[in-house]
């Protein structure tokens, strides 16, 4: 397909799964800030990992969505992660579902009612080149992803080849039972350190006892917040280390400052703790102006949350291929098989009679 | 048991950067021989990598080690053979080291600072070109931006104060001094640094294999080359496959 981004958006940007393997050249990961969503999209889609290996990439949607006209070819998509409010041709459609799409349809989008990222997934993917590894936009660095940067109006995107029967996904609805919570009233759960130990008690305390706001200052970099002073106990400042997504800055000001998918890959303030992998996304999720509580949790427990996300990836796959059983998809409805029994070679006809 | 110094029982330290990462720090300082065990570390991880391995970042005192824990053992299991693979580190041969040559035009336009630099020093900017060029820098890191070297060995004769005023655009490429430290602006960015010269080379192109030419654990030569052989340079240097010179060096103590 050909998509013709009419609008841009606020930020709407291509991402997969990030850069991964760089970092010790100095290279950010960027990638989805909500992976898990990008993932249940791409199978609500049809999309498996390309022939590089990588994760289908789709457009991240920030906030205010763009609007997409195919002007070429057909396919399916479907919208997961916030549940922004998604049109085809003014007609609302619901978001965790796969939609068909044929030359001529735009696809718009409201602000989302909850969440603040969604993404757009389109049967074969987005299809733009693969630099060191990825096809996601590092915009500070200018690289990766559509030249580099956010999308404008007028960019021409080109989909990737999508599976054989891909059209057999339309109207496959991912359950809200396998949509991953992310309410905004929950604490986020992380692991304690790499640095916690140049905090005071009382600072660490604070730490996980307060509520603190997100601020303006919250971009695919790090979201800084505003609440409780974190008191330090051996100085704010360490000779320079590596930064984990979601690890938890406390510069000088006692303010936390998480990293997020275009974070630095060093940096010299002490970290009090990490955000687990499977609530990255929760804060990723969150707006300026949210409050967020943190909750300690341990390593085996974020390991375990992680296994549980990764189950919701496993039964949506598995929906699917159900899904498509009973689907009447466009294959072929009679064909010859050729099997061996005993050592000798049969041919075997068959016809599909249970059209449903 | 045998005896144990104090540094002995701190270190190497393995702390949790979340599930998906092992940070090893090997001391609290900025050390040549802290950094030549995170760089053994890092070598013995990438020639032998666990199932589910993904990247390491290697920093002056530490490597954080990055991998799926879904396809690795429990946590402590992880743990375990980091501090395996961390118990006979010191024993390790280290060989000969690589050098990359680093072309360098400290003329002119690319030399914006070199006065400065000459005149807080007290030295004549040729001998401030010389010096500079003249002792091999070690690369003790990669970070802040893609490609950024954090280089150690600058003669410290040539020690100057950053700018009061940090410029807001610095050319890709820019070489600079900064307090005790030199370095190479690798991408264009804003920066404070005393600029002295200019490389030819394209440090960091994400469209290039490889996209950087220097990794930690690398050794840095400043040549200084005049104006027409940085022209040819920068012209001979993005072409399809061209490589830069690395020498082999006699592995020893950073200055």
């Amino acid at each position: 397909m050909k998509l013709l981004i009419e609008k841009p958006g606020m930020f709407t940007a291509v991402q997969d799964l990030g850069r991964r393997g760089f970092q010790m050249l100095g290279v950010p990961v960027a990638g989805a800030m909500d992976a898990l969503a990008l993932r249940l999209g791409n199978v609500l889609v049809g999309n498996e990992k390309d022939v590089h290996g990588l994760e289908p990439a789709g457009l991240e949607i920030t906030v205010m969505g763009p609007s997409i006209r195919v002007t070429e070819g057909e396919g399916c998509f479907a919208v997961t992660g916030a549940e922004a409010g998604v049109t085809k041709n003014g007609v609302s459609l619901p978001c965790w579902t796969a939609h068909g799409i044929a030359a001529g349809d735009v696809v718009a989008f409201f602000p989302p009612k909850t969440g603040s990222r969604a993404y757009f997934c389109v049967s074969g993917g987005i299809d733009v080149p693969v630099v060191m590894g990825s096809r996601s936009t590092y915009s500070r660095g200018g690289f990766g992803g559509y030249r580099g940067r956010a999308l404008k109006s007028g960019d021409v995107l080109l989909t990737g080849t999508p599976e054989p029967f891909q059209s057999a996904c339309e109207g496959l609805t991912c359950p809200p039972h396998l949509r991953p919570p992310r309410d905004a009233a929950s604490p986020l759960r992380v692991i304690a350190g790499p640095q916690d130990d140049y905090f005071t008690p009382e600072g660490l305390e604070t730490f996980y006892a307060s509520e603190y706001v997100i601020t303006n200052s919250a971009d695919r970099m790090g979201y800084r917040m505003e609440g409780p002073t974190i008191a330090h106990r051996r100085g704010a400042d360490i000779i320079s280390d590596a930064i984990s997504m979601g690890s938890i800055q406390i510069p000088g000001h006692g303010q936390p400052i998480a990293m997020l998918a275009d974070r630095q890959t060093t940096g010299g303030y002490t970290k009090i703790a990490t955000i687990c992998g499977a609530d990255v996304a929760r804060l990723a999720q969150r707006l300026p102006g949210q409050k967020v509580r943190f909750e300690k949790i341990t390593v085996e427990e974020a390991v375990t949350l992680l296994r549980r996300d990764e189950e919701l990836v496993s039964e949506l796959r598995r929906l699917r291929a159900s899904w498509r059983l009973k689907t009447n998809f466009a294959g072929p409805l009679r064909g010859t098989l050729k099997v061996c029994v005993d050592g000798e070679p049969h041919d075997v006809e068959w016809e599909r009679l249970d059209r449903i | 048991m045998g005896e144990t110094t104090e540094d002995e029982l701190f270190y190497p330290r393995f702390l949790h950067a979340g599930e998906s990462c092992i940070v090893v720090e090997f001391g609290d300082d900025v050390d040549p021989e802290v950094n030549a065990r995170v760089q053994a570390l890092r070598a013995k991880i990438e020639k032998n990598p666990f199932p589910g391995f993904i990247d390491t970042v290697p920093t002056y005192r530490s490597l954080a080690v990055c991998f799926d824990p879904l396809r690795t053992g429990s946590p402590a299991e992880i743990k375990k053979v980091l501090a395996g693979m961390t118990e006979k580190l010191q024993a390790e041969e280290k060989g000969e080291e690589e050098l990359l040559i680093v072309p360098t035009c400290y003329e002119g336009e690319f030399a914006p600072d070199l006065a400065r630099v000459a005149d807080h020093t007290g030295l004549s900017p040729e001998e401030v070109t010389r010096r500079h060029a003249g002792r091999d820098c070690y690369c003790y890191m990669l970070g802040f931006v893609p490609g950024y070297p954090y280089l150690g060995g600058m003669d410290p004769s040539l020690e100057t104060p950053r700018l009061k005023e940090p410029r807001e655009r610095i050319p890709g490429g820019s070489v600079g001094i900064g307090g005790k430290q030199t370095g190479i602006y690798t991408v264009e960015s804003p920066g404070g640094w005393n600029l002295i010269g200019r490389t030819p080379l394209r440090m960091f192109d994400p469209d290039r294999n490889p996209a950087i030419f220097l990794n930690a654990g690398m050794w840095v030569r400043f040549v200084p080359v005049g104006k027409a052989e940085f022209d040819r340079l920068a012209r001979e240097s993005v072409q399809p496959g061209w490589k830069p010179e690395v020498r082999k060096r006699k592995a020893e103590r950073p200055e």
